[in-house]
């Protein structure tokens, strides 16, 4: 199971409107990535709370579909 | 998550201050992550426990419910949720790690 770039990107997009979002394939293999995302929603948030509207911007697929995604997250 | 299950993560948070939930164990992790976040406790010089989720599925997949955390590793701090790799990573560089651990 893997997830394309694009797919990642665009649930982000979704979750986060204003988001600057940079994605990297680390071993290119569709299955290791990094994101960086900046974003306004994630100002005066926890960085747990931050990680976690990720994680609910990509449904469910961070841990099955998405093995790995190393996340930093911007206030915006 | 059944209620054995819960109070099994309950019993292992409440009687360790510095709890990893890991793939692996702290000698031999099994995954990246789990090695980096165990790295960085090592390097701290911290007593940790380390759980390996790999042994227990009822604890693998318990502990991201018990946390609303969907991956691991899952680092616990007097029962309090820390964070996974990247929060613990970026905790450490700007040094409010230690101070969650008490170390100056």
């Amino acid at each position: 199971m893997s997830l394309k770039i694009s797919e990642i990107e665009s649930l982000i997009k979704e979750g986060f409107p204003d988001a600057e979002i940079k994605i990297q394939d680390l071993a290119g293999d569709e299955n290791h990535y990094s994101a960086t995302i900046k974003s306004k929603i994630f100002t005066g948030k926890s960085k747990i709370e931050q990680h976690k509207l990720v994680y609910k911007a990509l449904k469910g697929k961070m841990g099955n579909e998405l093995h790995a995604l190393a996340l930093t997250t911007i206030e915006g | 998550m059944n209620e054995n299950t819960k109070k099994k993560i309950e019993d292992i948070i409440k009687s360790n201050d510095v709890c990893l939930f890991m793939k692996g164990t702290p000698e031999v992790p099994q995954c990246g992550f789990s090695l980096a976040v165990s790295n960085v406790l090592k390097h701290l010089k911290v007593n940790f426990k380390g759980i390996n989720v790999l042994e227990d599925n009822e604890i693998r997949d318990g502990i991201k419910q018990f946390s609303d955390w969907p991956t691991i590793p899952q680092l616990y701090v007097k029962e309090k949720f820390v964070g996974g790799c990247d929060i613990v990573k970026e905790m450490f560089e700007k040094g409010e790690l230690q101070k969650v651990l008490n170390i100056n």
